[in-house]
């Protein structure tokens, strides 16, 4: 076990001062110790977080062929523009069959090539079902750390049930474009709630403005007064041991603040026709943020979630590493013989555990 | 800890079939592939390779300039700090151009009609132990 304060070994600091220096080589190889949970990576990571908390990070999110990467692109050159670094994450599915991946968001993002105030890095969600991978968190936590002003987090082609982006985004940024889903599609809940700013993409497209009469009813329907960033509900999507904690322990976004209604840009991304009112509706919702005093509160719940999933995965992979794999997998076949129920089999390992000395 | 491969089609031919076979024939091995498309530069090769922090870097080329583009594609990965990155190569390739590339630096050398395994063996043997890790 490391305690809270352990110093880190020369060799890591050394690295650590690389990537705050913008060694662009060091701080690719420390996405993959990331990505890879190499061994000591915490302490890079534990050294390196004082320094994060000053990029602003941008969601995009949206069904597959929404646009998604020319969005970024298109986002990415405008805060190129206004002189501001960005460094991008592009996830894409891993094969649930052989463990492979084909990222191929690059190609889409060609005209940001050499332009050193820009890095791209690639990443595979090797098993997360969430639109993210595993290690996004930390890799954007890197970026940050590592002196990106912005930092563009692009998800998988979302669904309706892939909001884990809500957790770590400032802004979250929602892509549809014309001709996807009927309006039944728009006001189910899921991803559109999840939007800090509504985007229409392929906006020179046919059907535009059903896309839009759909998204504005969904927001009308929506209530966003109980949807507050991040509510309960939000967190109930994935945990339900969460929502006991955060009922009602923010008045001040219902009461005081005013609302944020998400914005609902037209882009072309393609012709980078509509980029302008999307940056400023992302530096809107930043200053709405700021000025509410929302942003504190926002970041304090995303922290609390953040130390849910931490506190559950660390615990998760103490349990299992205690538990003889007999005596899991002896219970596993009684199950399947209907002699134990899964609960009593849980009870069990739990029990066996504890004996163990695991709480 | 998945092997990183970039695929990446340099010079001016528009021909990225065989890339894209390659590419999913790697990911059905298991590997992250980071493709990037046509037309891409020495110097978008080398920064796409350094971002990712890739493994390997594949190069498919039809259009006989691989005497030219590989050297310079070598060239600007090294003056990135990429000389322990190899890259491979696939496409119309004289035999007679074989050794020559090989003094490049270039570690495999795949002509037309080569078994896709070859090359998912030829890459698991050359960056073994990461993959045997996984």
């Amino acid at each position: 076990m490391t305690n809270e304060r352990s110093v880190p070994d020369p060799n890591t600091v050394e690295r650590i001062e690389q990537v705050l220096s913008g060694n662009r080589r060091a701080l690719a190889r420390l996405l993959t110790e990331i990505e890879s949970e190499s061994e000591g990576i915490e302490h890079v990571l534990a050294a390196l977080f004082s320094h994060t908390g000053r990029a602003w990070i941008i969601g995009i999110t949206g069904a597959p062929g929404t646009g998604k990467s020319t969005l970024v692109t298109a986002l990415a050159k405008a805060y190129r523009a206004a002189n501001r670094t960005v460094a991008i994450v592009a996830v894409d599915p891993t094969s649930p069959f052989t463990g492979g991946a084909i990222l191929g968001d690059r190609i889409r993002m060609r005209d940001l090539s050499g332009d050193s105030g820009v890095f791209i890095r690639s990443m595979a969600t090797r098993g997360s079902l969430g639109g993210l991978a595993r290690a996004t968190r930390d890799a954007v936590r890197a970026l940050d750390a590592a002196g990106f002003n912005i930092v563009l987090v692009e998800t998988v082609g979302a669904g309706q049930s892939e909001v884990d982006i809500a957790r770590m985004a400032n802004t979250t940024v929602v892509v549809e474009a014309p001709g996807l889903g009927d309006d039944v599609q728009a006001i189910k809940a899921g991803i559109l709630e999840i939007a800090d700013v509504l985007v229409i993409n392929k906006a020179d497209r046919p059907g535009v403005n059903t896309t839009l009469r759909a998204l504005r009813t969904m927001l009308e329907l929506g209530h966003p007064s109980s949807r507050a960033q991040l509510n309960g509900s939000q967190i109930r999507h994935h945990g339900k041991t969460m929502t006991a904690q955060t009922p009602t322990a923010h008045p001040t976004n219902h009461t005081t603040a005013p609302l944020w209604i998400p914005p609902i840009i037209q882009t072309v991304a393609s012709e980078d026709k509509g980029i302008d009112e999307l940056v400023n509706a992302i530096e809107a919702h930043r200053a709405h943020l700021h000025a509410n005093e929302i942003f504190a509160e926002i970041e304090r719940r995303q922290i609390e979630i953040e130390l849910y999933d931490r506190l559950r995965e660390s615990l998760m992979n103490q349990l299992i590493k205690s538990l003889p794999e007999e005596t899991f997998n002896d219970l596993v076949r009684r199950v399947q013989t209907r002699e134990v129920a899964p609960q009593h089999a849980v009870r069990t390992l739990l029990h066996e555990a504890s004996g163990r000395g695991v709480p | 800890m998945s092997i990183r491969v970039l695929i990446a089609k340099p010079g001016l031919d528009g021909h990225d079939r065989g890339a894209k076979v390659i590419a999913r024939a790697l990911r059905d091995a298991g590997m992250e592939v980071i493709y990037t498309g046509l037309r891409q530069t020495p110097e978008m090769i080398a920064e796409a390779a350094l971002q990712e922090d890739v493994d390997i870097v594949g190069l498919s080329i039809l259009s006989g300039a691989h005497m030219a583009l590989v050297p310079r594609i070598r060239e600007v990965m090294n003056e990135q700090g990429l000389s322990d990155v190899p890259i491979m190569i696939g496409g119309i390739i004289p035999d007679e151009d074989k050794a020559a590339l090989e003094a490049h630096g270039v570690k495999g050398v795949f002509g037309p009609g080569t078994n896709t395994e070859d090359i998912v063996k030829f890459i698991n043997n050359l960056i073994g132990g990461k993959a045997s890790a996984s």
